[in-house]
């Protein structure tokens, strides 16, 4: 069984890569074990813990649900596109830490990423409309609270009441 | 700098790395010449392998190795019990099945190969048969016995019969003015830590020792039984635990991967690596929760608790990884925050054809205070008094510690609450949900058809058990604190919170201190993260070291600087003369020069110990309470089964916190996993044994959109068992949950007060079903 192979080329967080990969090869493996974009975890791989979402033109997308060969052409984001420089987190990140938006830290990128998209199609969601999004994104340590408050502090101001 | 660093809300230092995506989780780990592997699992949940032959799948392009039981000769038998007892008939899961299996998901064979895609092709070209066997994965069914034995040399599917008593519970009956009997049960829940579990062994072929990387939550334990079973001595393994994406439990048991990976890497010289995929964790890592409690309580027509006698019977699986600590722990819990003069308890153990069951986050509690809360709803109702006077009634005061209950403990020693406030955690909890006046609100919101209700439920938590934890520490030649602790964390923020120990105990800044947690090179002896154990434990031994390390750099200061200790203090990465800030030396400087600057030089003879390093522990004389009371108000949907939360308060007692914003989030993060173990979560088995429930689309972990912000308020009572005055935080937020939502719920849909749950998880469809069952349309 000689494998399919396909070349594809793409961007993640801004920087061009090109490989040649197998036709079944998953988008999170690619991003992961390929181009060592480690930040990008993997809960379930039947696209419902969220942990592996990126942004692909923007769109939050699963990339356990993508072949890598579907990414062709696309311009990828990543957690370790987030922050400005090494010494700096984005606003959005120092409030998750603020907030102790996270503990064990693996679904941490996923929740990140979806609320990012949020935050650049909504101009202030309300604190439903954040629960709502961060919904398809599954974490096991914190009880999502901190989550909350740290996207509507962002979106917001400061986290709503209720 | 705070006065204390200790009870300050300290952000994190892990956040930084995990919020950047630059946090290492063993999956995230490389190296080259790196081998990929999975596990060949059996599609029975009973059966005998007749054939086996795997020269195909060998055969495939890319796979470098098939390990059958065969292959590994004497290293596949029974793992050892970690934690053994004397009723128990033991039967421990061994590395690979060799005749016959006995769960859906059990280990057949490990296959080898350039990547993950390759070894599932190869299951494709794995030829096997099997002789089915009657399963039993049913609790009643593996009780009865009947056609399947699951372990046939043990005669029955019976583990364990052990109970424990105190008092004369048959007088107490005799004696009582009313008895309440009841029947509750609960399903297999689990952990879903959203990391599954992983193993990377990567050998050094100039030095023999082997790296394993896994995802253990007792990377020291872990050690200990892969020496023992592959036959390699404890210094040839390196075992780190390294950013760990939840443990709750499951990862504390050690698995078959954990041999077979390292085997597998000794064998072939090269590195290899599994992680499991969310599949292979519903069939195959542990899970918990599915017991049968018989209850009896007896009581005087006011409302005294009398007596209460308890029949348990509990689902072990198909084997007992980490012996009858769940049941155990189910019957020592029941008794609860109340006086209970008399008690007696009983637990079966029954052998299942399903995954192995030991602790998951809460640990046979939550079981235990459902049986102990409901049937406190069931005798206020049949005394016709309301459910906080009848708890009210019956609590151990806050004078009256230590208070012996009378039973012994997991850790083996008499339980013997330390402290605590019971009255005034609920009095704390009832009053900011407005107790008094819901159920005017309650009449009001039927008024216009809507269903709401209040639940309430108290425990007491065994935490911060034994034997011991571990802290090395030292001073660097940079003059900077490093600190290796037998903990293992898995998110709880020990690099955070043990560097505030030190800092307090040092006296220095904690950016001077760093903290290295889960790895066994870091510190000889160490026992990892479970039972609520480390905020009390690795928290003191820090607390203890830094003291004893302080003391050392003062002796050798002065000894160097020839003046008493006494004169000295540690000022800016320095030890200096108080009052004379000239006559100083650099920690560094100290550092070096304690442990020999100079080859061939001699030391001042009143320097006391070579180095700026000590060694801790910290051995607890028995566990530490906590305890706590959680109130809830519902919403219920009926035609939808929904249950809205609406508001739930928690008032709880880890004693001292040594970071308030962690404490929080592990309360808050608990009550989480308690809701999804109330509504939502349950594993399902159907007649034969397979696994129903094998995604996150049939096994329901709640969202964002399900889980309210718990109001928290702390109840202070700090225990004298341990240096800090702390307590376990890690499990209260999950304990008291299914009993409380389950009371609430029962009185949004029968508020006049009658008493018919009996079961949790009660998901949409039991919740739907009890609505009409009011209504009293026929099922």
């Amino acid at each position: 069984m000689t494998p399919d192979r396909h070349t594809v080329a793409l961007t993640v967080n801004g920087a061009p890569f090109k490989r040649t990969v197998e036709g079944r090869l998953l988008l999170s493996d690619f991003l992961r074990h390929d181009l060592e974009f480690t930040g990008t975890h993997v809960g379930c791989e039947h696209g419902v813990c969220g942990s592996c979402t990126v942004l692909v033109d923007g769109n939050p997308t699963r990339s356990c649900l993508m072949l890598a060969v579907q990414a062709d052409g696309h311009a990828i984001e990543t957690v370790e596109g987030l922050a400005p420089d090494a010494a700096t987190l984005s606003p959005l990140q120092a409030a998750f830490r603020k907030h102790h938006a996270l503990q064990c830290g693996y679904c941490t990128p996923g929740f990140l990423m979806t609320a990012s998209a949020l935050l650049r199609v909504t101009e202030h969601p309300s604190r439903l409309e954040i629960k709502e999004a961060l919904s398809g994104n599954l974490c096991r340590c914190t009880g999502y609270s901190g989550i909350v408050d740290a996207v509507d502090e962002i979106a917001n101001g400061k986290p709503n009441a209720v | 700098m705070p006065s204390s660093w200790v009870g300050t809300p300290v952000l994190r230092r892990e956040d930084d790395r995990l919020l950047r995506g630059a946090g290492r989780f063993v999956d995230d780990m490389h190296a080259a010449g790196m081998l990929h592997a999975a596990v060949f699992r059996s599609p029975f949940a009973h059966a005998r392998i007749t054939s086996l032959d795997v020269s195909a799948a060998r055969a495939l392009p890319g796979v470098h190795a098939i390990f059958t039981a065969a292959d590994l000769g004497a290293v596949n038998r029974p793992f050892p019990l970690p934690v053994p007892h004397p009723k128990l008939r033991a039967k421990t899961p061994m590395p690979l099945a060799s005749d016959t299996v006995r769960y859906v998901g059990e280990p057949i064979a490990l296959i080898v190969a350039d990547d993950r895609y390759i070894a599932e092709d190869a299951f494709d070209h794995i030829a096997i048969d099997f002789e089915p066997l009657v399963a039993t994965p049913s609790l009643q069914g593996a009780l009865a016995g009947g056609d399947c034995v699951i372990h046939p040399d043990l005669g029955d599917n019976i583990a364990a019969r052990f109970g424990q008593s105190y008092g004369d519970v048959d007088a107490a009956f005799a004696a009582a003015d009313v008895v309440v009997r009841e029947r509750f049960t609960s399903d297999r829940g689990s952990g879903q830590p959203i990391e599954t579990r992983a193993v990377f062994a990567v050998p050094d072929p100039n030095t023999g020792i082997l790296t394993v990387w896994d995802t253990t939550q007792s990377p020291h334990v872990a050690r200990r039984l892969m020496a023992a079973t592959l036959d390699v001595p404890e210094d040839r393994l390196h075992v780190i635990a390294p950013d760990v994406g939840g443990g709750f439990g499951p990862k504390v048991v050690f698995y078959p991967e954990e041999v077979l990976v390292p085997f597998a890497a000794r064998a072939l010289k090269r590195p290899v690596k599994f992680v499991e995929d969310r599949l292979e964790h519903f069939r195959a890592t542990v899970h918990e929760r599915e017991q049968v409690h018989e209850c009896e309580l007896a009581a005087k027509s006011d409302g005294t608790l009398l007596g209460m006698r308890v029949r348990i019977v509990h689902d072990t699986g198909a084997y007992v990884p980490w012996g009858v600590i769940v049941p155990f722990i189910t019957l020592t819990t029941i008794p609860g925050p109340y006086h209970l003069p008399n008690y007696d308890a009983e637990v079966t153990v029954v052998y299942t054809n399903r995954v192995p069951v030991t602790p998951h986050r809460g640990a046979g509690r939550p079981q235990a205070v459902f049986s102990m809360e409901r049937m406190l709803d069931r005798l206020a109702l049949e005394l016709k008094l309301d459910q906080a006077e009848i708890r009210r009634r019956n609590y151990i005061g806050a004078d009256e510690f230590p208070y012996d209950v009378g039973l012994i403990f997991r850790d083996g020693s008499p339980m013997s609450y330390d402290s605590g406030d019971y009255p005034q955690a609920q009095q704390t909890a009832l009053e900011h949900i407005g107790y008094d006046t819901f159920r005017a609100q309650q009449a009001e919101a039927r008024a216009h058809g809507r269903l709401i209700g209040i639940g309430m439920a108290a425990y007491v938590e065994g935490t911060g058990l034994g034997p011991h934890e571990s802290a090395r520490m030292r001073v660097d030649s940079s003059g900077k604190i490093r600190i290796m602790s037998g903990a293992a964390s898995q998110g709880q923020g020990h690099e955070t919170t043990l560097a505030q120990v030190a800092a307090d105990a040092l006296g220095m800044p904690m950016e001077d201190i760093t903290v290295q947690t889960g790895d066994t090179a870091g510190v000889p002896y160490g026992i990892g993260a479970f039972a609520s154990r480390l905020g009390a434990l690795a928290s003191s031994a820090v607390k203890i070291g830094a003291t004893q390390l302080r003391e050392r750099i003062l002796q050798a200061a002065g000894s160097f600087l020839e003046v008493a200790p006494d004169d000295l203090e540690i000022v800016d990465g320095s030890v200096r003369v108080s009052g004379n800030p000239t006559q100083s030396i650099r920690l560094g400087d100290l550092a070096i020069q304690s442990s020999g600057a100079f080859p061939g030089s001699t030391l001042p003879n009143d320097l006391a110990d070579i180095g700026l390093e000590t060694t801790a522990y910290f051995r607890p004389a028995q566990s530490t309470y906590a305890s706590g009371f959680h109130v809830v108000t519902v919403e219920v949907d009926p035609a939808g089964g929904i249950v809205t939360i609406l508001k739930y308060v928690i008032s709880h007692d880890c004693g001292n916190a040594i970071n308030p914003l962690i404490v929080e989030g592990q309360v808050q993060g608990g009550l989480a996993a308690g809701i999804g173990g109330a509504l939502y979560e349950r594993t399902v088995y159907d007649d034969m044994g397979q696994l129903v429930s094998g995604s996150f689309v049939d096994y329901l972990l709640p969202t964002s959109a399900e889980i309210p912000a718990a109001e928290i308020y702390h109840i202070l009572a700090p225990t004298p068992l341990n240096p800090l005055g702390a307590k376990g935080a890690g499990e209260g937020g999950t304990i008291p949950a299914p009993a409380a939502i389950v009371a609430a719920v029962e009185n949004a849909i029968w508020p006049d007060g009658s008493f018919h749950l009996h079961a949790f998880p009660l998901t949409p469809e039991l919740v739907w079903q009890a609505a009409r069952d009011a209504q009293g349309i026929p099922a």
